[in-house]
């Protein structure tokens, strides 16, 4: 119930007074009860390591603690082999729930696993966390000291962000999907544009978007800055989690008066094909600009590109395509979790993949990183459907990443350089 | 509470990434920033680890820290003997890790600052001052929050749980 002359909040503000107990606005700092807080083996090692000088005995609850393999899978050196198993020593010895390597990438297993649901605080050592949004939940990424403090209070502070509100409106074309609607945002925004925002994703298009393709938009959201990027739940978000998560829910909605700090309309009919060329993610172009750069190494996964239809997708240019790799092209594929590479193997997506000579690993999301997996040689072109491109991300400062949709990295691989998908197949959609 | 810092300037860029400060991939072999910290920054300069001094402090542009949440990120620059960083933004995942570390990170405008400038830096209730003693000028920046400004006062998280045992807002 809202006082009269109270303005509205947005959907962070709501939950993070929810989880703190008062009422917190935007800038105010306030610590907040964690639902569920995660840790990696790029992380959970030294949130330990934390944990024990913080002269930490007990965790808070075990139930409300996880943590997932996924970085180093499989780790090539004994260093991180003695990292993973103290992993495994700590979650036995305080019972905590652990997924190993192969089972998949943190972000997919946090919302398979229907860990993240609507109103829930998310806290998970990896900035990627905030892929959870997409589940309206307030997902955030934080360190590992961070995670050590949650892990045993159970509690975190967080100054509540401003939001910026980002509507969705129009039909996307054949041939543009999230991953260019997220690519097209980050070049509007900036790389730093939602430094210390949240953003709010609302209109009509992003209604019409399914689960799939609102974890792609919530995941990029990080690589404007932001510490959220939060779907409203509906009907599909129930859908996704009736038969995943045990817990009851609580959907949140923003208030019509809500404040917002600024406002963004994409409008998604006007958008083409995107590419983010080297060596930031806002360096963006429509793929018709970048046509023809050489491609020596194609990524096919990670918790932005990984997911079913993301295969899907690249496949349907693929076999458009006469389903050859361009010669010396080597094709990366890595599902996001075993759940997805589960499907794909039923439905025949990752014979095809193999059939066409692609490598395919574990699911997990070593080579996005270079922590584990296949490295780009120098001087080399990689395109990729990750999130980021950095020098030296995927363990090489002397290669250069592009990112962009499956389609579009399907298409250079079949024709070794940067291509158009639609040029390929008319009727993707 | 009052933190004061004096040290030589260490310039960089614009969009600084946790990734360019440590390369992921030299977490393989381990994560102790003594030995991390001779790869400093290596993707941007090869021989800026080597060129630190105890007491230098970084100054970038905007967006320093940003990408991944990894701590080694900070604890490599303390390490090299860096105690503060000053930037005209910061990642969020980065700031929270510099505070809990007590790697202070100083907001400002750091447009006028040159490479090998000497700054003294103070931060307390009402702010931050920096002063650029090399071009006499000086810089202003906002209050940290009273609970970021009592982590980086304790020394880090670590000092401040073992005093407090939870977040105290």
């Amino acid at each position: 119930m809202r006082q009269q002359g109270m303005q509205g909040k947005t959907i962070s503000e709501k939950i993070l007074s929810e989880k703190s107990g008062r009422d917190v606005r935007a800038g105010d700092v306030a610590v907040c009860r964690v639902d569920c807080a995660m840790g990696t083996d790029g992380s959970a090692p030294m949130a330990i390591d934390y944990f024990e000088r913080m002269g930490g005995a007990r965790v808070f609850d075990p139930d409300r603690i996880v943590f997932i393999l996924d970085h180093y899978s499989f780790p090539a050196h004994h260093a991180t082999v003695a990292l993973q198993e103290r992993m495994r020593d700590f979650a036995s010895s305080h019972s905590i729930a652990i997924h190993d390597i192969g089972a998949g990438i943190c972000h997919q297993l946090m919302a398979e696993t229907g860990r993240v649901r609507p109103g829930a605080l998310i806290v998970g050592a990896d900035s990627h966390t905030v892929t959870g949004g997409a589940l309206n939940a307030f997902a955030t990424g934080i360190g590992s000291s961070d995670l050590a403090a949650t892990m045993i209070c159970g509690r975190i502070w967080l100054k509540a962000p401003r939001t910026i509100k980002v509507a969705l409106t129009g039909h996307a074309a054949a041939g543009v999907f999230p991953k260019d609607m997220a690519l097209a945002l980050a070049g509007m925004i900036g790389a730093d544009g939602a430094s210390y925002h949240a953003l709010e994703f609302c209109g009509p298009a992003a209604g019409g978007l399914d689960l799939e393709d609102r974890l792609v938009l919530s995941n990029m959201s990080v690589e404007m800055g932001a510490k959220a990027g939060i779907f409203p739940a509906d009907e599909k978000t129930f859908d996704y989690l009736k038969t995943r998560s045990p817990a009851p829910w609580k959907p949140v909605a923003a208030d019509d008066d809500a404040h917002y700090g600024r406002e963004v309309t994409l409008d998604i009919s006007r958008l083409h094909p995107m590419i983010a060329r080297p060596h930031a993610v806002d360096n963006v172009a429509p793929v018709r600009e970048a046509l023809g750069i050489p491609i020596r190494m194609v990524y096919l996964g990670t918790c932005t590109g990984g997911r079913v239809r993301d295969f899907h997708q690249a496949l349907k240019v693929l076999e458009a395509g006469g389903g050859r790799f361009a010669s010396g092209v080597q094709v990366i594929v890595a599902c996001s979790s075993a759940e997805v590479e589960a499907e794909l193997r039923c439905d025949g997506t990752m014979a095809r993949f193999a059939a066409m000579g692609a490598v395919i690993l574990p699911p997990g999301c070593g080579p996005c990183c270079g922590a584990a997996g296949p490295i780009p040689a120098d001087g080399i072109n990689v395109i990729s459907t990750a999130n980021r491109n950095f020098k030296a991300r995927m363990g090489n400062g002397n290669a250069s990443i592009y990112l962009a949709s499956p389609a579009t990295c399907a298409a250079a691989a079949l024709k070794g350089c940067i291509a158009d998908p639609r040029d390929i197949r008319e009727d993707l959609g | 509470m009052r933190i004061v810092i004096d040290g030589r300037a260490r310039l960089l860029g614009d969009d600084v990434s946790t990734d360019a400060i440590i390369l992921s991939r030299r977490k393989k072999e381990t994560l102790d920033p003594a030995v991390l910290c001779r790869y400093l920054l290596e993707s941007v300069d090869p021989d800026f680890a080597g060129s630190v001094r105890p007491g230098d402090l970084l100054v970038a542009g905007k967006n320093f820290g940003c990408g991944s949440a990894m701590e080694v990120a900070v604890t490599v620059v303390l390490a090299a003997g860096v105690r503060a960083v000053l930037a005209r933004s910061f990642s969020r995942t980065y700031y929270r890790n510099a505070i809990n570390n007590g790697l202070v990170p100083i907001e400002c405008d750091t447009s006028g600052i040159e490479e090998g400038n000497l700054l003294d830096a103070v931060l307390d209730d009402s702010g931050i001052r920096v002063l650029n003693q090399t071009r006499g000028s000086e810089i202003s920046g906002n209050p940290l929050p009273e609970v970021m400004l009592a982590i980086l006062s304790a020394g880090g998280l670590i000092p401040y749980f073992r005093l407090n045992r939870d977040f105290r807002a």
